[in-house]
């Protein structure tokens, strides 16, 4: 009979070694999809490092410029006042997640590696260009959110890494996460939408989830929506009606949605484009 | 009602498992040491607590995470023991609503589900007493929607929670007024 | 009137609770159920026990060429391994006909159809060995198009039509000056009960089996499982466990044949717990219905003729189909004076998953379209749906489409005024949270998208079993001193407590009639008492109630036996009163405890409703033994362009004919208004192929407490004659009328015809857009 192994580290480096030492072994994070899967019979690890004891990777740093991000940081750690007037749309994503029980396992970290195209803090942060630190045997790396998330629940993340933070860069401006579920709360999203608008740089950065394989950029809506904004009006940015439909469509454009059993394609693509335009009427005054 | 005998007891299942096991560990549950042998690496929190501990209140609704009947405490944080991997509990303090009700914490708790009707079959009810335990201690005084927003987690298939509801505002106009229930409610059971 | 609401903790908190009928005495079960102590069939245990473990085919139709279980049997910690070449006996099961194969042996009709079971000792290790079990099967095209089914070639030697129903009423050729007509469609809604399919079955010494089972009726499970054991009933002890919700679900065998071929096969204790997934393919759902519907009436708004044409879809196997499809048919006008109709109804086969009883058991599905019909009669006339409901509400002694006169209480009338007269919810917040909003966390919304609309329905169910079945109850019960002398009675029934209240209001009842304050009910089991039929279809506060009644009265009647011994006098010079016999003359008393000294009293008495009929080859018959009758208004605020919904009020009123315990009512009344809205918004077993998508609740969606709105109701107590106390059923009501009121106010809010239930965000969203 063998005997599993089990880590428990408590710091990133002693996990790095642990997974080193134990090959096949898997990162257990919040658990709230690692152990649904071992529930059903769907994963059956033959060794685990657990790094619910890490707590390095619960820190978070907020500075003028960036905010750096613990993989351990649960989504109810996402509310707390630091981190959520920073970052205002991932307390609003985080909020969305599962349960209350759910959110205080869960982690970003997870979430990233995780993959899933449904994972609620990955719109803003691939709206962010979010950088994703990761430590392995030979050391740290940090690589773009969408070099790491490749496709659906499939990442670049090598066996023997550990997702330590995740570092944004601040936009001054307001931000909005919104999703669509069949139930008031406790859903996965149909569909999903970031909008972060940069007042000083007078961009608009708008990322998808659940309409594509991973988080997507709705890139010709943001180029088209800086354009048509007025930045300089007193009262601050505004856009006209006009523009803000054209901008709903765009966002819809991007999206690359599937049918399955949760939604239709269509419903998920009419339905993206309609909420990244009340999400970015609620940063930019509409025209009269 | 169910029978009491022979089918209660605290031991796990015996013989040679055809899966890997783990060593023995040790778990801190409602503050008493319990040592937890030959289990596979696999068995949730949940599992360990109903069928190696001897410990049922959590119960095993949906072991996904999407119903809050198996919430416990760890380390005084809410959480669905369906998703915590039972080794992974090791070091921490895991309550159940067996630690609480021994505690007495949760007695006006349990007093007012039953008084308002907040029971019916039972199952979900173990997970809304741990979770409003969590609720009222942290927002004693939390409006309506804010009781909402931190029960939506647990899901009742009887009530339609609106004797649960009722339950909530009992027990904080009880808190809020000092008053205390004294003793639970009957039990002719 | 029960309101929910603020107001409604003083009065539940503080006042002064009585233990009667009529009272709202706690449950006896409550506090423990607080605790985490209360024994739930998931939570019972053995001394080496095994674990069961179910293989199910992965196919939704195959034919199954072979199965070689040597893998599995050879794991360790293998025990047992069990196919359809072991059942003993009946190698099929049934609620209505046993059409059902307890293990697939030749051809798997169903996704999820079992095929094997394992018993091991660790759950893990059973599991391995399922999976370790080989099975080839060879695929078949799988037929599940329910109209396609009528005229195909069966899949099953039964064939594809399990009953075929038609109901000719007064003129056929009678039509209105307004005719209005629509299809509508309801989805296949699950029971979703939390305590997941569990037992514990035990060998005994005698070669029989003891089996510790959640159930909704003890004994046709006991039947059941004895003949498919080969074994006589009395060698099958069924043992009621803690039932965690039931809903219809826990009808029909799903674990207990299995469980039991397990523990005899093994020699030792099984326990069976299905995962949630398990659960979703291990019990019958809610049949999806397609409808036709067309409704003539005149210019004043008098029905005259009702069209109808029903079909559900029963899935692979028969369950409780024929009865399901009666009730459909049956009230398939709604609580209406209808003078002519013609309904026609079919239950088929399919290779979809098996479908039976949920509450409202067939009059769910056709209420969706009886009110959708109304209101569009009522917009084709120009008049309020309110008052046409009124205009045509069913009275005492009118005629239901079956011929059958109404001779009991028809406050039908009353509950629609009910429901329509509650305040309405205040107007949206226009600074209220987003929580407040449809959508909910997701802050898809703000105020201005929304709007808010009303909605009306109301709707009618038969209470207890119908067409000639005699589901009789059974109870005994035993007065004796306790050591203080006082009197203490022990209650023994084999009905199924599964959430719903009976065991309070078995103790509320003996108290009202005995007076006698300690009230001990005996665990539920075939082997202590006869059957107690179904806890299904509204019928146990009227069947047991009526059998503990009965009992208390044989027993009142040999207490004033004994005090007219001791006092000599005649018996029918004594009274019972209150706990005491009453010496009329004289004003003589004597107490309970007192008349108990010579010997314990004990009796076992049954309860039989009236008898009905089945239903002749015109749908005529009093099929029936009695009514209840609801109505529901919604109120929810629509975001039309994404499709999402949120329920703001549910007002109702219900006939419950007396309220037994108000708190218990307004529990009823509540949960079930929450599964009305679920099947209206969001609850619906995704099936393509024959394949279910979506056995899990992250994808199954319940309503969580932001789904769920205040619900304001008035409860219509007007005795029904017949029954014990008046008391009606209060189960099912409340899960039939509030889903189409919400669907109803859908419509009102965004003008969209909406005939599919539960309505998809898509199917508003297109719709809107399409419109706009």
């Amino acid at each position: 009979m063998r005997v599993a192994r089990v880590a428990l580290p408590t710091t990133v480096d002693e996990a790095v070694v642990a997974l080193r030492d134990a090959p096949g072994a898997q990162l257990l994070a919040g658990g709230t999809d690692f152990c649904v899967e071992v529930n059903f019979g769907l994963r059956r690890p033959p060794a685990v490092v657990a790094l619910r004891r890490v707590r390095e990777l619960r820190r978070h740093a907020v500075t003028p410029e960036t905010v750096v991000i613990g993989a351990g940081t649960t989504y109810a750690d996402m509310g707390d006042p630091g981190l959520s007037s920073a970052l205002p749309a991932l307390a609003a994503a985080a909020r969305t997640v599962g349960s209350p029980q759910v959110r205080n396992a869960g982690t970003l970290g997870g979430n990233v590696a995780t993959a899933s195209p449904a994972g609620d803090t990955l719109p803003l942060l691939a709206a962010l260009d979010a950088r994703v630190v990761l430590r392995g045997p030979s050391g740290e790396r940090t690589a773009s959110l969408g070099e790491v998330v490749t496709g659906v629940k499939t990442t670049s993340i090598g066996p023997d890494e550990v997702v330590v933070e995740v570092v944004v860069d601040r936009r001054p401006g307001p931000q909005q996460f919104v999703k669509v579920g069949t139930r008031n709360a406790m859903v996965i999203a149909i569909a999903s939408a970031a909008v972060v608008v940069d007042v000083e740089a007078h961009e608009v950065r708008v990322a998808l989830g659940s309409v594509a394989p991973v988080p997507v950029r709705a890139t010709a809506a943001e180029v088209h929506i800086a354009d048509a904004i007025d930045w300089r009006a007193a009262g601050g940015p505004r856009a006209s009606e006009g523009a803000l439909a054209r901008f709903g469509e765009l966002v819809a454009g991007a999206a690359s949605p599937i049918t399955d059993h949760r939604s239709t394609a269509e419903y998920r693509r009419l339905a993206v484009g309609v909420i990244a335009r009340r999400a970015l009427e609620r940063c930019v005054a509409r025209a009269a | 009602m169910p029978p009491e005998e022979p089918l209660t007891g605290s031991a796990g299942p015996a013989d040679t498992p055809a899966y890997e096991r783990v060593e023995p560990y040790e778990l801190v549950v409602n503050g008493t040491r319990m040592t937890v042998e030959d289990a596979w690496l696999g068995e949730s929190l949940l599992f360990v607590l109903r069928e190696r501990l001897g410990l049922p209140g959590a119960k095993n609704a949906c072991e996904q995470g999407e119903c809050g009947s198996c919430s416990v405490l760890l380390d005084d944080v809410v959480v669905c023991a369906c998703l915590v991997l039972g080794v992974d509990a090791v070091g921490s303090r895991v309550e159940t609503v067996e630690g609480l009700t021994a505690s007495g914490e949760v007695a006006d708790i349990q007093a007012a589900l039953v008084e308002a009707g907040g029971v019916q079959c039972g199952f979900c009810t173990p997970g809304f007493v741990v979770a409003l335990h969590d609720l009222l201690r942290r927002a004693p005084s939390a409006d309506d929607m804010t009781v909402r927003e931190a029960l939506s987690g647990n899901l009742c298939r009887c009530t339609g929670y609106g004797r649960i509801l009722e339950a909530v505002r009992a027990v904080q106009w009880q808190r809020g007024a000092g008053v205390s229930t004294g003793e639970g409610p009957g039990d002719g059971a | 009137m029960v309101r929910s609401g603020a107001g409604v903790a003083e009065r539940v908190t503080r006042a002064q609770r009585g233990d009667r009928v009529g009272d709202s005495p706690v449950r006896p079960d409550g506090a423990q159920k607080t605790r985490g102590e209360f024994a739930f069939s998931s939570d019972l245990w053995m001394d080496a026990m095994l674990w069961g473990k179910t293989l199910r085919s992965p196919h939704v139709a195959a034919r199954i060429r072979s199965i070689d279980t040597g893998p599995a049997l050879a794991m360790p910690g293998v025990r047992a391994v069990v196919t359809a070449a072991d059942v003993p006996g009946r190698p099929t099961f049934g609620l209505e006909l046993p059409d059902q194969p307890v293990f697939a042996s030749d051809v798997v009709r169903y996704h999820g159809e079992p095929v094997a079971a394992v018993a091991a000792d660790h759950p893990e290790a059973a599991r391995a060995a399922a999976l370790a079990i080989v099975v080839d099967y060879e695929p078949l095209v799988p037929l599940v198009d329910p109209e396609a089914a009528i005229d195909a070639a069966p899949i099953h030697p039964d064939g594809n039509v399990f009953r075929h129903l038609v109901v000719r009423h007064g003129e056929l050729g009678a039509s209105g000056d307004v005719v209005v007509e629509g299809n509508y469609e309801v989805g296949m809604q699950d029971q979703a009960f939390l305590g997941p399919e569990s037992g514990l079955a035990v060998p005994a010494e005698d070669g029989g089996v003891d089996l510790y089972v959640a159930t909704q009726w003890l004994h046709v499970d006991r039947d059941q499982v004895a003949a498919s054991l080969g074994l006589p009933a009395d060698r099958v002890r069924l043992h009621l466990a803690g039932v965690g919700g039931a809903f219809g679900g826990r009808e029909d065998v799903s674990l207990q044949i299995h469980l039991c071929m397990l523990a005899l096969r093994a020699g030792r204790p099984v326990k069976m717990v299905y995962a949630r997934d398990e659960s979703f393919f291990g019990h019958v759902h809610r049949h999806p219905a397609r409808l036709w519907y067309r409704h003539h009436a005149t210019r004043d708004g008098d029905l005259v003729k009702v069209e109808a044409r029903i079909v559900l879809d029963g899935g692979a196997y028969l369950s409780s189909s024929n009865a399901v499809l009666s009730n459909a048919v049956c009230f398939a006008p709604g609580p209406y004076r209808v003078p002519n109709a013609l309904i026609e109804g079919y239950a088929v086969r399919t290779n979809n998953p098996p479908c039976g009883a949920m509450r409202g058991f067939g009059a769910v599905q056709v209420c969706f379209g009886h009110e959708a019909q109304m209101d569009k009669l009522a917009a084709a006339l120009s008049v309020d749906p309110v008052e046409l409901r009124l205009r045509n509400a069913l009275e005492r002694y009118d005629r239901l489409v079956t011929g059958q006169v109404l001779t009991g209480a028809v406050p039908v009338r009353e509950v629609i005024r009910a429901a329509a007269s509650h305040p309405l919810p205040v107007p949206q917040d226009p600074a209220g949270t987003m929580m407040a909003l449809p959508g909910g966390a997701g802050a898809t919304a703000d105020p201005v998208h929304v709007r808010r609309g009303v909605g009306f329905a109301a709707s009618m169910k038969n209470i207890a079993y119908s067409e000639g079945f005699d589901d009789f109850a059974t109870a005994r019960l035993r007065l004796e001193a306790g050591a203080d002398g006082e009197p203490i009675a022990t209650l023994t029934v084999a009905t199924a407590e599964v959430g719903q209240g009976f065991v309070t209001l078995a103790q509320q009842i003996v108290r009202e009639e005995l007076g006698v304050g300690r009230v001990v009910l005996a665990p539920a089991s075939t082997a202590e008492i006869g059957s107690a039929g179904s806890s299904s279809a509204s019928r146990q506060t009227w069947m047991s109630g009526g059998a503990c009644q009965l009992a208390c009265a044989t027993l009142r009647s040999e207490l004033i036996v004994r005090a007219a011994e001791l006092w000599e006098c005649a018996a029918a010079q004594c009274l019972f009163d209150d706990g005491e016999v009453v010496r009329v003359e004289t004003g003589e008393r004597l107490l309970v405890r007192d008349l108990l000294v010579p010997a314990p009293l004990e009796t076992t008495e049954e309860y039989h409703h009236r008898p009905t009929r089945a239903l002749d080859a015109d749908g005529q018959g009093d099929a029936h033994v009695s009514f209840m009758f609801a109505a529901h208004r919604a109120v929810v605020d629509v975001d039309p362009e994404l499709g999402l919904l949120r329920v703001v009020q549910i007002s109702t009123g219900q006939d419950v004919g007396r309220a037994i315990n108000p708190v218990q009512v307004t529990g009823q009344i509540e949960g079930g208004v929450a599964q009305g809205i679920g099947l209206a918004l969001m609850e619906e077993i995704v099936v393509s192929e024959g394949r279910v998508r979506n056995p899990s609740f992250t994808d199954y969606l319940l309503p969580t407490t932001l789904d769920m709105p205040d619900v304001v109701a008035t409860v219509v107590e007007e005795l029904e004659p017949d029954a014990p106390y008046g008391a009606k059923g209060v189960g099912e009501p409340p899960a039939i009328s509030s889903g189409p009121a919400v669907l109803a106010a859908v419509r009102d809010a965004t003008g969209l015809p909406v005939t599919r239930a539960p309505v998809r965000p898509q199917d508003i969203a297109y719709a809107w857009r399409g419109g706009a």
